[in-house]
């Protein structure tokens, strides 16, 4: 039985879309995250779960590089996105960040119209030839962030107009207009009441059909309701990463099962 | 009594000690407060109304409109217009023209004045009129022959009666008035050849000397001063910005950036007078630009606003919420593109409040300007850019100093009504920060 299991693990690591081996970020003198090795799949939900500052938003963030913009933050290890190393010096960040889309935590859109914050992306990167097709990619991501019918006939109000929640999909829609390969979502919904999350929710399961998508969350009834996979997080150290159904019915880390159970975090 | 009771501490009605002391205090610091903005109020009241109390009156000046007759055995024996000989007529061969027609518009409206001479008579007209005169036949010697009806400014002996500064009885003792000269002006005022309109020449004319103060005007005051701003603006401005969102954005946090942070901030504390040195010795000592000249003031200036704008800019930068930059990195923009497409239009808005400030004060800044010689006489209109920011001119707060040294009282009331104008300048400005700043306040 134990065979199976490190075959099936190996076949996992030839589809992986990213694959992060020895990981470690450094803030400054702290080291925030410990030598992780992780096998993100495409078309998959992958959950990551941990208690706060367990180091899950900053590993998040070296996906796409974000924690570039952190002067004292270091990374080391090796991260391949389709086999490549995001972090060779050839690599520019830019066209990284656009294979790899983010969504944060506060929503963020730009005090623009919800036209201009979908059209952003496209037009910095050269998407659309001609204004209809900047309009069909616009209502396209519109459609696809499930928030088309509350905004058609509102498209040039501001998009910092909206409540909470359509402002959430409004960023997600932003975030899926330059056609990214990854979607990572950094606590998407903490910031929302539950009848908007529950709408993200919908949306994300949604976009599982066309892409990976890695979410940040800390509510593990989130992380079992969204994802196939989940990775749990602990001072610094992945833990665990499987399939979410055996994560949350059985662990095989202490840990892990403390933390599911409630007895930390 | 059931053993649960908790014990009774005082009536609530009635404030305990320590209440009471407390209530004192907070009453006492209530009153402090009140007097210190009662007393800044208070000096805000005194300065203004003494300004305008001083100045407002240099908005009106007393004019003289008079016929005069050109005969051509005076100007022009030869008869033939030529130019040349028509210029060697100079201003004192003018000045018994207008002596005449003083006469003429007293005999025409019968006024007789016992004491008064002809040329007393002539001497309630500015001496600034045989010139103005001798210009406009200058340039029209048509007119030799004939007869011009022109207005004259009266002289300032003459505008300061009717303003209060000049009585009969302080004429009595002046050389330069007479209480006959005051009757006749009160005579003409009466028949409506002197009158006292609203005085634009005050902030068109140039400058003047002592024995003409009625002429002066703010012109190459104002003129230089709005050089010398579009050479700070277009100097200051996009050094400024771009100083700003290097520091803010782009340059790595580290002792170097750190100390070029705190000299900004220092340098935004040096003296003016500094920096008059400074641009005394470079600009002109080592680079050879001219004195006097606007475009050295506004170099100088540029160095001094320079902070203001940087200090302000860059705040406004911080004030941006940094999701916002998350956002544009985050669907693939550069730092360039986040920085240039979302942060900066966010920050505008702070960026030209403190220009804007920035400008005001420099604008009132007279020191570094006394050094670098704009605080000579000019009474030549700078010519139109961009010749004339190497031309000699003058600057509003320099011309109010420049006046406040001069002897005839004429020139009291003209600094107070620069300073007016000044003031409406600096408030208008002010005013325009307040409101760009309301108009495009935070909208994320």
């Amino acid at each position: 039985m134990l065979d199976t299991q490190a075959s099936e693990s190996t076949t996992e690591m030839t589809q992986a879309k990213i694959s992060a081996r020895n990981v470690q970020v450094f803030y400054g003198d702290n080291h925030a995250i410990k030598d992780v090795n992780v096998d993100i799949e495409d078309k998959t939900v992958t959950a990551f779960i941990g208690p706060s500052g367990c180091g899950k938003s900053t590993f998040l963030r070296c996906l796409n590089r974000m924690n570039d913009t952190i002067d004292i933050a270091r990374v080391e290890g090796e991260i391949t996105l389709d086999g490549e190393d995001i972090y060779d010096p050839k690599v520019d960040p830019v066209q990284l960040r656009a294979k790899v889309g983010m969504v944060f935590q506060k929503p963020n859109p730009f005090p623009k119209s919800i036209y201009d914050n979908i059209a952003y992306g496209p037009r910095i990167h050269g998407l659309a030839r001609s204004r209809a097709e900047l309009d069909e990619i616009v209502e396209n991501s519109l459609r696809r962030g499930a928030i088309w019918d509350e905004v058609k006939d509102r498209l040039h109000a501001p998009g910092t107009g909206l409540s909470g929640g359509q402002q959430q999909r409004l960023c997600i829609a932003r975030a899926i207009a330059t056609e990214p390969e990854v979607l990572l979502m950094d606590e998407p919904c903490s910031a929302l009441d539950p009848i908007a999350t529950a709408q993200v929710e919908e949306l994300i399961d949604e976009l599982r059909k066309n892409f990976s998508v890695v979410i940040v969350t800390h509510s593990m009834q989130q992380a079992a309701r969204v994802s196939q996979k989940t990775a749990f997080f602990h001072l610094g150290n992945l833990v665990e990463y499987g399939e979410t159904g055996q994560i949350f019915t059985n662990p095989r880390d202490s840990r892990t099962e403390s933390y599911i159970t409630g007895r930390i975090g | 009594m059931s053993m649960g009771d908790t014990p009774r501490k005082g009536s609530l009605l009635e404030p305990d000690a320590r209440t009471r002391r407390r209530n004192a205090a907070e009453a006492r610091f209530h009153l402090y407060g009140l007097v210190a903005v009662c007393l800044g109020i208070l000096a805000l009241i005194v300065l203004l109304s003494s300004i305008l109390s001083n100045g407002l009156s240099s908005f009106r000046q007393a004019y003289v409109t008079l016929e005069v007759s050109l005969p051509e055995d005076r100007l022009d024996k030869s008869g033939v217009r030529d130019p040349e000989v028509l210029a060697k007529v100079s201003t004192f061969g003018y000045a018994p023209l207008i002596r005449d027609a003083v006469g003429a518009e007293m005999e025409r409206l019968g006024i007789q004045i016992e004491g008064l001479n002809e040329k007393d008579a002539g001497g309630i007209i500015s001496n600034n009129a045989p010139a103005r005169l001798r210009d406009h036949v200058l340039a029209n010697s048509d007119l030799i022959g004939g007869t011009v009806t022109m207005t004259f400014l009266a002289n300032g002996r003459i505008d300061g009666y009717f303003k209060g500064r000049v009585t009969m009885e302080s004429a009595e003792r002046d050389k330069n008035v007479s209480p006959e000269q005051l009757q006749l002006a009160d005579a003409l005022k009466e028949a409506g050849t002197l009158t006292r309109p609203f005085n634009w020449a005050f902030i068109t004319a140039g400058d003047a000397s002592e024995n003409r103060a009625e002429a002066s005007g703010l012109g190459v005051a104002i003129l230089g001063s709005l050089y010398m701003m579009i050479v700070v603006l277009v100097l200051a401005l996009p050094i400024g910005v771009a100083a700003s969102i290097y520091l803010e954005e782009f340059a790595p946090k580290n002792r170097i950036t750190d100390l070029i942070e705190v000299n900004i901030s220092n340098l935004a504390a040096v003296p003016s007078i500094v920096f008059g040195i400074l641009g005394l010795a470079i600009f002109i000592n080592f680079a050879g630009l001219p004195q006097s000249a606007p475009i050295v003031g506004g170099l100088v200036l540029t160095l001094m606003t320079l902070p203001t704008i940087i200090i302000s800019t860059r705040a406004s930068l911080k004030a941006v919420p940094p999701s916002i930059r998350d956002a544009a990195l985050g669907v693939g923009a550069s730092k360039m593109q986040a920085v240039l497409h979302h942060v900066l239009p966010l920050a505008a808005p702070g960026i030209l409040t403190g220009t804007i400030i920035g400008l005001a004060q420099a604008l009132g800044e007279t020191a570094p300007l006394l050094l670098i010689g704009m605080v000579a006489f000019v009474a030549e209109y700078p010519a139109a850019p961009p010749e004339g920011f190497f031309d000699p001119a003058s600057a509003l707060p320099v011309q109010i100093y420049n006046w406040t040294q001069r002897a005839d009282p004429a020139f009291v009331e003209r600094a107070s009504g620069a300073i007016i104008v000044l003031l409406v300048f600096l408030v208008s400005m002010n005013a325009l920060a307040i409101f760009l700043r309301r108009k495009f306040e935070r909208r994320w």
